[in-house]
């Protein structure tokens, strides 16, 4: 079997007493398309923090594309290939559109101690950067502040500059969270354009996004993974279904009370 | 020039006349033409107290370049004009007179405290950098209270303006302050161009949003350290000229409440805006004198003047002109 591009061993995360990553052990092939869902306070976006570089970890191993990477900085792991969207939109909101993706274009193009020349007349960035507004389909509001764009705007900048760094590796952190349902339709195309190309690992509480788009979905509660496995297997597991589908233990509650 | 002054102005040529625009314009024709008042009237205080004000404005142009554009704002700026300065003093006791050792030492010893300093207090934010800031710059101080060959606490009277051979006479006053007024032109273009660069645009970001700089790719801590590098390096500069300035440097140079009218002239002047700083650094001691001549406690309106422009005018005075509130 081939190596898995992303492979976390034991990987363990304790804010104070309270134990957010709790050994957590997976693998994610090349080209897949893994969803992590759960309620909230399991853990999803630390874990992304933790495979990021942003958080160190108290435990356990990351491997990327057979290389350890648990201890290499955030900046670095850009670098050889990660890329994270933040599930509270994270830009530069004095900057346009284009500033935001030409920037993040810029971190992987050589170093930036070049002090002279206008960055935002340097086609070698804005050119590309366009061609990644366009792929979200924001090419004409380009030139537009970012603090002006609309939340589901600024969530597809969002997207286009993870794009951008051209990575082997996708951290989605709730791509859709507060966008409306034309804006969600439109962001679903844009993942499903992604799927097989770049592996992908998403967190989303749309249910129907997660069966749609992922090849395999693993359910964590409490820090720990309590399912893994393909979509069919996690909608008919009984410990995913009392957890977090539909509360079984509710259910029975509200039938006995009804 | 043309060029220049768009990219300088952030403007597009058919909105050229903005009062902003205007302001900065007029401003600097005045600054230009002021050693002819001085010729017309014999009026030497103007331009003594004007060459005072451009050597402070390189240095709050300087100061900007970390503070406006980078977000780091450096409680002991002062302290590289008190470097600058004695680096002057110091070779000039010891009996060596050149312009072209002296300048580039007080420019080299500024970028090495700035590298070490930076080096330290980059890898905290916020109140901690300040602080951090703060302390060296006094440690500083109290060096050179401590320098009893250099005048310790009384300072040290320079009796000889660096030499520069035949290539000007810093004697001169009227030359002098053309000479300063070159400098500041050209750090405020070094800004322009600097800002707007790649460099720039990292340095930018990580004020803005460090984390997520961090996050596409950019290792931060060493941009930033060299841009602190850069300013402090530039305010070397804006120290030996000062020095000669005054033929005398002491302590009270960088004391701490200097590096606080630094970042007034900045926060005034508008923060983050190329002209700003030399909006700030005209306005300030105008400001102050005036006001001691109308009333004995001008720090009574001063103050609160200020803290309205930090609440309200984020963009400062240069911002006000642009009809921007909030930057």
């Amino acid at each position: 079997m081939a190596r898995p591009l992303l492979q976390i061993e034991g990987l363990t995360k304790r804010f104070g007493g309270v134990v957010t990553t709790d050994a957590i052990t997976l693998e994610i092939p090349a080209g897949e398309c893994h969803a992590i869902i759960g309620p909230n306070g399991a853990g999803k976006t630390t874990l992304i923090s933790l495979l990021a570089g942003e958080l160190a970890s108290q435990g356990g191993t990351i491997w990327f594309d057979g290389r350890n990477i648990t201890s290499v900085p955030v900046y670095r792991r850009s670098m050889i290939g990660i890329a994270r969207s933040f599930q509270i939109t994270s830009l530069f909101p004095d900057f346009t559109a284009l500033d935001n993706v030409a920037l993040s274009m810029q971190a992987h193009r050589g170093h930036s101690f070049r002090f002279w020349h206008d960055a935002r007349g340097d086609d070698e960035l804005r050119k590309p950067a366009l061609a990644a507004l366009a792929r979200v389909g924001l090419a004409e509001r380009a030139s537009v502040h970012v603090r002006k764009l609309s939340h589901g705007e600024q969530r597809q900048v969002e997207i286009a500059m993870a794009l951008a760094t051209q990575p082997r590796l996708l951290l989605l952190d709730e791509p859709m969270a507060g966008m409306g349902s034309e804006e969600s339709a439109y962001m679903l195309g844009l993942l499903r354009q992604l799927k097989g190309g770049v592996t992908t690992l998403l967190i989303e509480h749309d249910m129907e996004t997660v069966f749609t788009l992922a090849d395999r979905i693993t359910v964590m509660v409490y820090g720990r993974i309590i399912a893994s496995g393909d979509p069919e297997t996690i909608r008919a597991d009984a410990g995913v279904r009392r957890a977090y589908l539909g509360d079984k233990q509710s259910e029975d509650r509200a039938e006995r009370n009804g | 020039m043309t060029p220049f002054l768009d990219r300088a102005l952030d403007t597009a040529p058919e909105s050229l006349l903005t009062p902003r625009t205007a302001v900065t314009v007029v401003l600097l024709a005045v600054l230009a033409l002021l050693p002819v008042y001085t010729m017309l009237t014999g009026d030497a205080f103007v331009l003594t107290l004007f060459t005072r004000i451009l050597i402070l404005a390189i240095g709050a142009v300087s100061l900007n370049l970390i503070m406006g554009y980078g977000g780091m704002v450096s409680f002991g700026h002062a302290v590289y004009l008190g470097i600058g300065g004695y680096a002057v003093g110091i070779l000039a006791k010891e009996g060596i007179g050149s312009g072209l050792v002296q300048w580039p030492v007080a420019i080299a010893v500024s970028a090495f405290y700035a590298l070490i300093v930076g080096a330290l207090s980059l890898r905290t934010r916020g109140v901690y950098f300040i602080m951090i800031t703060l302390a060296f710059a006094q440690m500083i101080y109290y060096v050179a209270v401590g320098l009893d060959r250099y005048g310790g606490d009384d300072g040290l009277t320079i009796y000889r303006r660096s030499q520069f051979g035949n290539l000007i006479d810093l004697n001169n006053k009227t030359l002098f302050y053309y000479l300063c007024f070159a400098l500041l032109l050209a750090s405020i273009y070094l800004v322009s161009r600097l800002v707007n660069s790649r460099f720039g645009l990292v340095i930018r970001g990580a004020r803005s949003n460090e984390r997520r700089m961090r996050a596409i790719g950019f290792p931060t801590f060493r941009y930033k350290l060299t841009c602190f590098v850069i300013a402090g390096a530039l305010c070397g500069l804006a120290g030996a000229l000062l020095a000669n300035h005054t033929n005398f440097i002491s302590p009270a140079l960088m004391h701490w409440t200097r590096s606080g009218d630094l970042i007034v002239m900045v926060v005034l002047g508008g923060l983050g805006s190329l002209f700003g700083p030399l909006i700030g650094a005209v306005t300030f001691p105008l400001l102050e004198e005036g006001l001691s001549r109308l009333t004995e406690y001008p720090d009574l309106i001063l103050g609160p003047a200020l803290l309205l422009v930090a609440i309200y005018l984020h963009g400062g005075i240069e911002g006000l002109l642009q009809g921007r509130r909030r930057g």
